[in-house]
Parts: C-alpha cells; sequence; structure tokens
C-alpha cells in the first residue's frame, strides 16, 4: 500500500516539478526583460503606450492604395503599409498559383522537353535565396527597362519604363450598384449550383452548370451598365515633358518597379514549392483510380475533373497553404527594395521616427501573426470542405 | 503514291526521310537566324518567313509520328517528344526558345564579357564584366576583414575541410571522435582564431567580417544550435506535461507566424532595450539568436512530424525494456524519427542558409550585402547584373549540392521496412 501510495505521489511529483521549473524560469525572464524595458524606456523618458498612433506621421510614402500624405497620423501609415503588403501578396499568390501549376502539371508531361524544362525552373528558382531574385529582379533586369521617352509601348494604351509601369485608369460612375450585382451573380450562381446538385442526385440530370453561371456572371453586370447608369472610362496614361530632358507620364495608374520585381520574385520563388506540390498531389492518386473512372465510360475530362482533381486538391491544398503563408511573409523582404510595406513604413520609418520599438515591433509582429493564422483557418475551413465526407 | 494518306508503317519509306528534312530545315532555319543573324527564308514575306519554321516543323513531327514503325529510336523519339500534335508544338516552341536564348546568353557571358582589367574602365564590351567580380573577389570572399589575416579564415575552414574530409576514411570508431571534435570543440575553436584577441592573434570585430565566409560561418553556427533546439521543442509539443506542451506550442508558433525580417528587426532595435543598460551584445551573437530560435521552430515542426509518423509499438517497446524517457527518445525513437524526416531537415536547413542574406537588416554583410555595397561604389556602377549572377550562381551551387547530397543520404540510410 505505502509503495503504491508513494509511487503514485513520485509520479505526481515526477511530472510536476519539471513543470513549475519551466513556468518558473519563463516567468523570471519576462520580469527580467519587463524590469529592463522599463528602466530602459525611464531612462529615455518614454513611457509605454500607443497613444503614437495618433500623432502626425510627417513623412511621405511612394506608393498607397489609400490617401496619404505626410499630415495623416502613424495609425494611417500602419494601414497603407498593410494594404500594400496584403496587395503584394495577393498578386504574389495568383501569380505563383499559375505558374506553379503550369510547371507542376508539365513536371509530369509525357514530353520529355517540357519535363526537363519545368525540372530545371524548379531547381534553378528553388536553389537561389528569395532575396538575391528580389534584388536581381530590381538592381539589374528592371533597371535595363528604357526611360520613359522610349517606353515600351503597348498599343499606346499603356507604358513600361525604368521609373515603372503605365496602365490605364478605371473611372468609374455609380461604381456601388456594379458592385451589388457582381455580388447578386455570385450569390444566384450559388443557388444555381444548389438547384443543379439537387438536379443531379434525384433525377440524375446534368445542367451546363458552368456555361449558365458564366452567363449570369456576365449577364447581371452587363444590365446595371445598360440600364442602371453604371459607366466605365479609361483614363489613358500620357507622356508629358517636365524640362528638357526630363519626361514623365500624367494619368493613369503607376506601378512602381518596386512593387512588380517583388511580384515577380515572389511569385517565381513560390512557384517552385508549389509546383512540387501539385506534382505530389498528381501522382498521389492511384493509378487504379484513373482506370476504375476509364471502366466506367467517364470521358478524359471528366477523370480528370471528378476522380483525380478532387483527391489530389486533396494532397495539395494542405502544403500549398503553407506556401501561400510563406509568401506573405517573405513579401517582407519589400523593405530591402524600399517597397514600401508594413516592415518598411512602420517598422522602419516610423520605429526611426518615434523611438518607440516596443509597440512597433509588437504591433508588426502581431499583425502578421493575424494575417498567417486568418489565412491558415480560411484553409482549414477550405480543406474540411474538401476532405473526405464519410457516410 | 496517295501523299495525303496518315503517316503508317507502309508509307515509311517516304514519309519520313520528308519530315526529317522539314524538322531539321525548320531547326536549322531558327539557328542560323539566332547564331549568325541571317534569315534563311528572307525571300518570303515576312510574316510567313517568321512562322515558317513552326509550319515547317510542325509537318515534319506530323509525318515522323508513325506509331510502331518497327525502328526503335523512331519509336522513343515520337514517345516522348512528338507523342501528338499538342506535344509536337511545345517541343517545337522549347527546342526555338533554347535556340533562340543561346546566342545573346553565350555572348553575355563569355564572348562579349571582359575578363581582363583591373577597372571599370576595361570593360569596353556590350556583355559582363567579369572584371568586377575579379577586382571584388577578395571582398565578397572575406568581408571588410584585414588583408593580412585572412590567412585566418582560410586556416579555419581548411581544417574543417580536412577534419570532414579525413573522417570518410577512418574507422567507425574513430569518426564519432572526429564528429565529436567538429561538433563540440571546433566551432568555438574557429571562432577564436576567426576573431582573434588572444594567442597574439590580432582582435578583428566582427562588424568586419562578412562575404561569403560569413554565410558560412552564421550558417553553420545556426544549423549547430537550432537542431538541438528543435529537437527538444518537438519532444516538448508531444510531452503529456501541460505547461511544457503549451509553453513548446506557443514558442513554436510565435517565431512560425512572423517573418524572418521582423525577427531581425526585433534583435536589432528591441532586443537592447530588455537588456539592463549598458550591456552591449555584440551584433552577431544578436542575429545569430535570432536566426537559430527562428529556424529551430521550424525544426520543431519537422523533427514532430518523424516523431508522429512512428508506429506507437515503438515507445510501447522501448518502455517495456524499462527504458526511461530520455533513454528512450535517444537510443529507440530519435534516430528513427529523424531518419524519417531527413527530406525536411535538408529543406529546413536549405532555408536557414538561403536565409543568412537579410542579415542585412542589422548592418553585417555577408556575400549579398558586399554586392550591394560594391555595386554602389561610384567606380563600379552599373555592375548590379554581374554582382546577383554571380551571387545567385554560388548561392545555387550550395543549395544545390546541399539537396543532392540530402537525397543520397535519404537513399543511404532508408531501410525497407
Amino acid at each position: 500500500m505505502i509503495f503504491k501510495k508513494l509511487n503514485i505521489e513520485n509520479k505526481k511529483a515526477r511530472d510536476l516539478i519539471p513543470q513549475a521549473i519551466t513556468i518558473l524560469a519563463l516567468l523570471s525572464v519576462i520580469i527580467y526583460f519587463a524590469t529592463n524595458a522599463q528602466i530602459n524606456m525611464g531612462n529615455r523618458g518614454i513611457s509605454f503606450g500607443f497613444g503614437f498612433l495618433n500623432q502626425e506621421a510627417s513623412f511621405d510614402i511612394t506608393f498607397s492604395m489609400i490617401e496619404y500624405d505626410g499630415s495623416h497620423s502613424y495609425g494611417r501609415a500602419f494601414l497603407v503599409g498593410l494594404l500594400n503588403t496584403i496587395l503584394v501578396s495577393v498578386i504574389g499568390i495568383f501569380f505563383a498559383t499559375i505558374i506553379g501549376v503550369v510547371v507542376g502539371v508539365s513536371r509530369l508531361s509525357d514530353n520529355y522537353l517540357i519535363a526537363k524544362v519545368a525540372e530545371w525552373y524548379v531547381e534553378i528558382f528553388r536553389n537561389i535565396p528569395l532575396i538575391l531574385q528580389i534584388f536581381f529582379w530590381y538592381f539589374a533586369a528592371l533597371r535595363a527597362l528604357p526611360l520613359p521617352e522610349n517606353g515600351i509601348s503597348f498599343n499606346d494604351i499603356s507604358f513600361l519604363t525604368i521609373k515603372g509601369w503605365y496602365v490605364p485608369k478605371f473611372i468609374w460612375t455609380n461604381f456601388n450598384i456594379f458592385l451589388l450585382s457582381v455580388i447578386a451573380a455570385f450569390i444566384a450562381i450559388y443557388f444555381i449550383n444548389s438547384y443543379a446538385t439537387k438536379q443531379r442526385e434525384q433525377f440524375g440530370k446534368q445542367l451546363p452548370v458552368t456555361s449558365i453561371s458564366l452567363a449570369t456572371l456576365i449577364l447581371i453586370p452587363l444590365i446595371t451598365f445598360l440600364f442602371l447608369g453604371v459607366s466605365l472610362t479609361f483614363e489613358y496614361p500620357v507622356l508629358k515633358q517636365l524640362s528638357s530632358t526630363v519626361y514623365t507620364y500624367e494619368g493613369g495608374v503607376s506601378i512602381i518597379p518596386e512593387l512588380i520585381a517583388l511580384a515577380l520574385a515572389l511569385s517565381m520563388y513560390t512557384a517552385t514549392f508549389i509546383a512540387e506540390n501539385v506534382r505530389a498531389g498528381i501522382l498521389g492518386v492511384g493509378k487504379g483510380q484513373k482506370e476504375a473512372a476509364a471502366s466506367i465510360g467517364l470521358n478524359k475530362n471528366q477523370i480528370l475533373k471528378l476522380v483525380v482533381m478532387p483527391q489530389a486538391l486533396r494532397i495539395i491544398i494542405p502544403p500549398t497553404t503553407n506556401q501561400y503563408l510563406n509568401l506573405t511573409k517573405n513579401s517582407s523582404l519589400a523593405a530591402a527594395i524600399a517597397y514600401p510595406d508594413i516592415v518598411l513604413v512602420f517598422a522602419g520609418t516610423a520605429l526611426m521616427q518615434t523611438g518607440r520599438a516596443i509597440e512597433i515591433i509588437s504591433i508588426t509582429m502581431l499583425t502578421y501573426l493575424t494575417l498567417s493564422i486568418s489565412i491558415s483557418m480560411f484553409m482549414n475551413w477550405y480543406n474540411k470542405k474538401m476532405a473526405i465526407k464519410e457516410k | 503514291m496517295n501523299l495525303i494518306a496518315k503517316p503508317s508503317k507502309d508509307n515509311i519509306k517516304t514519309y519520313v526521310p520528308i519530315g526529317l528534312f522539314l524538322v531539321s530545315l525548320s531547326f536549322l532555319d531558327v539557328f542560323i537566324n539566332a547564331f549568325f543573324n541571317f534569315n534563311l527564308m528572307g525571300f518570303l514575306p515576312s510574316q510567313l518567313s517568321y512562322f515558317l519554321p513552326l509550319i515547317l516543323g510542325f509537318v515534319g513531327f506530323y509525318l515522323i509520328r508513325i506509331e510502331f514503325s518497327g525502328v526503335r529510336s523512331l519509336d522513343v523519339l515520337n514517345k516522348n517528344i512528338n507523342s501528338n500534335n499538342f506535344n509536337a508544338l511545345l517541343t517545337l516552341f522549347t527546342i526555338f526558345i533554347i535556340i533562340k536564348s543561346i546566342p545573346p546568353m553565350l555572348e553575355w557571358f563569355i564572348l562579349e564579357a571582359n575578363f581582363v582589367g583591373n577597372s571599370k574602365d576595361d570593360c569596353t564590351g556590350d556583355g559582363a564584366c567579369w572584371v568586377f567580380i575579379k577586382v571584388w573577389f577578395n571582398r565578397f570572399m572575406y568581408g571588410l576583414y584585414p588583408d593580412a589575416e585572412q590567412w585566418r579564415i582560410n586556416t579555419a575552414f581548411l581544417i574543417l575541410f580536412a577534419v570532414v574530409g579525413v573522417s570518410f576514411f577512418v574507422s567507425e570508431k574513430l569518426k564519432k571522435y572526429f564528429i565529436l571534435f567538429l561538433v563540440f570543440v571546433f566551432p568555438f575553436l574557429g571562432i577564436k582564431l576567426i576573431s582573434g584577441g588572444s594567442f597574439g592573434l590580432e582582435y578583428v570585430e566582427s562588424a568586419a567580417w562578412g562575404g561569403l565566409s560569413l554565410t558560412f560561418i552564421i550558417s553553420a553556427f545556426a544549423i549547430l544550435f537550432c537542431f538541438p533546439i528543435g529537437v527538444i521543442l518537438a519532444l516538448g509539443r508531444r510531452s503529456s506535461l501541460p505547461a511544457i506542451k503549451y509553453i513548446s506550442i506557443g514558442f513554436i508558433e510565435l517565431w512560425r507566424g512572423v517573418p524572418l525580417i521582423t525577427v531581425l528587426f526585433m534583435s536589432a532595435v528591441m532586443f537592447p532595450m530588455f537588456l539592463p543598460d549598458g550591456t552591449f551584445i555584440d551584433k552577431l551573437i544578436r542575429v545569430l539568436i535570432a536566426i537559430t530560435l527562428f529556424e529551430a521552430a521550424y525544426m520543431a515542426e519537422v523533427v514532430r512530424g518523424g516523431l508522429q509518423a512512428l508506429p506507437k509499438g515503438q515507445y510501447e517497446a522501448a518502455k517495456s525494456l524499462g527504458m526511461g524517457y530520455w533513454r528512450m527518445n535517444a537510443l529507440i525513437i530519435l534516430p528513427q524519427a529523424l531518419k524519417l524526416v531527413i527530406p525536411g531537415i535538408a529543406n529546413t536547413l536549405l532555408a536557414l542558409v538561403k536565409d543568412t542574406p537579410l542579415i542585412f537588416v542589422v548592418g553585417l554583410m555577408e556575400l549579398a550585402g558586399m554586392i550591394g555595397l560594391a555595386k554602389t561604389n561610384p567606380k563600379w556602377l552599373g555592375m548590379a547584373m554581374e554582382g546577383y549572377v554571380f551571387a545567385g550562381l554560388v548561392f545555387w551551387v550550395i543549395c544545390y549540392a546541399m539537396s543532392r547530397y540530402s537525397q543520397n543520404l535519404e537513399k543511404k540510410l532508408s531501410t525497407e521496412r
């Protein structure tokens, strides 16, 4: 009896002691850091707090999606940086997915040359540090573009120059109505889809869902153009002479070279990892599945759409989510080429001006944590939707 | 003879020669056009001569696409690059692009490039100015490390390579001591040799270190430290003790959720605030701590994957032999788990090496940073392309070699189950 009791207590003690030591150690480190921070901040005459976010920032940002100038607050500057980070991440994710899928499928091509080219694409771009690729595009490749006066013109609508890519600007009237109509179209498509699924499951009828959805997506917004007073005009960039040798473009939207270089490098680098995921996913679908599908009389497209892709996607999505997360985090390398993302604007300029290291670094890190967690939550939801539903 | 008949074994004698002729003609046209800037088909209208190689090649490929021709090389060719019209087009495009891109590349890299000289003025050709790399090579390798002391870095790396080289040829028993020396003695010996300050060696502050050697030093130390920390974190995350488990989870997820660059920012500007006033920790050490902790979190997740993949029976078997927690993990679980995740470990280490250029954030300059410095030198403006191509090549060779080595290791250690 006594032995047994002792044993239990021993086990409990054995469990308790390391935990207690860990927590104590962690706490003492935190307390040590906190006291030091307090003393240091006291010495420098600054107090912890987030009030500085409302102060006037008084620095300019080269590229902003919302209205911003030096008279706006640090909070606004943070928002500008955050939006720029999101912008480059979304662009990067979009192109990385396209390139990644194309390269991944090409690696499995029965065409030897295509497969080899895709393989070497992956081997080359995966094994060069991303930051070097960004530097290469920004300092070497894009600097070789012509000056504004001899910009590469695409039908005189948009111009590619060393100072960036000038594209037409969309000028909307009644944009809200258009936006609502697009949302309405998506809702309609959702109902059409569920109706089609019902029809298929109950009566075995196949409806041309894709073409109906496409038609809805085009027709409903089109109606707003015709009857509800929505209109869209373009403002084209026009070359303008500033002085005898300096030219620039007026009007339109300028996509700055920093953004182009960053988006290029991010998407080409991340695409190599996505390509590997896609390849693994397609290889992961057993040959028997394809043969079984063929033997029940599905044609090639149906096999791909109904049998291979749903199973492959299940393998592809989780690691690809990770790559999307990596791309978002890697977009912070923007600071190296002065693309005004959250790190450069906030953890760089704003920190330099205010000297509030602890607050600013914490906000920046928390922002990235939130971004990471929200992307991974969205992907978990999608993943669950795609997972095998066992009856 | 019916000329429009489908290519088959019957008309192989006429179709294959014609087809091969057309295909070679199309390649020849592109080749001559690319290399000698002469348009063979120039006598034709411009649009037609532009597309002619494609049309010729396409028709040629169609003609030689004969199933079960009985000629082995033809069958292999058809199967690999010419299985249908779409594949034939892809093949043509790929080959055209390769042929077209060879001359400009060749010109830039070698033919028009400059190799001799010691200043920018010696670069007269249109191609690359490799003089830039030659002149700055020393800086790219050693950073701002004093010229007279560079033998110390060389010696350190020579010892490293010699020990690693010799360890391949000695018996298993001696090998153990070699590895122990490499892991526990050499890093500190090497760092002492490079930083100096005692044994009559002149002290070289870490701000002067740089170039490729700094890349190696940081990678080596980060790998050395992040591996054990990662393993401990992975074990902690799978621990049955809640406090340890959740602290490990929090630690891992915190590092994995933020970009390395913010961690480096933190080590540069925020970390000093947490230390008592007047304490100064060397920049390099702060950076090393940041990179190590950051990569350790990733390493932990990789190792955890291996731990989870092991069948439960392994744990039970170890326990039934009376092994304690540490002995079980050290002797039974980890050796198997780590072997399972060699590709993951290799990827993490590769990511670590590829992340080293980020130390520019705190003002340390390894290879990429030194190139940034060199290309802004007023005497060497406009050399970005050469510099980054060179750095890209160096990093590519390192990373490619690492990934190849890990693949070999995986094969060598794989045990059939």
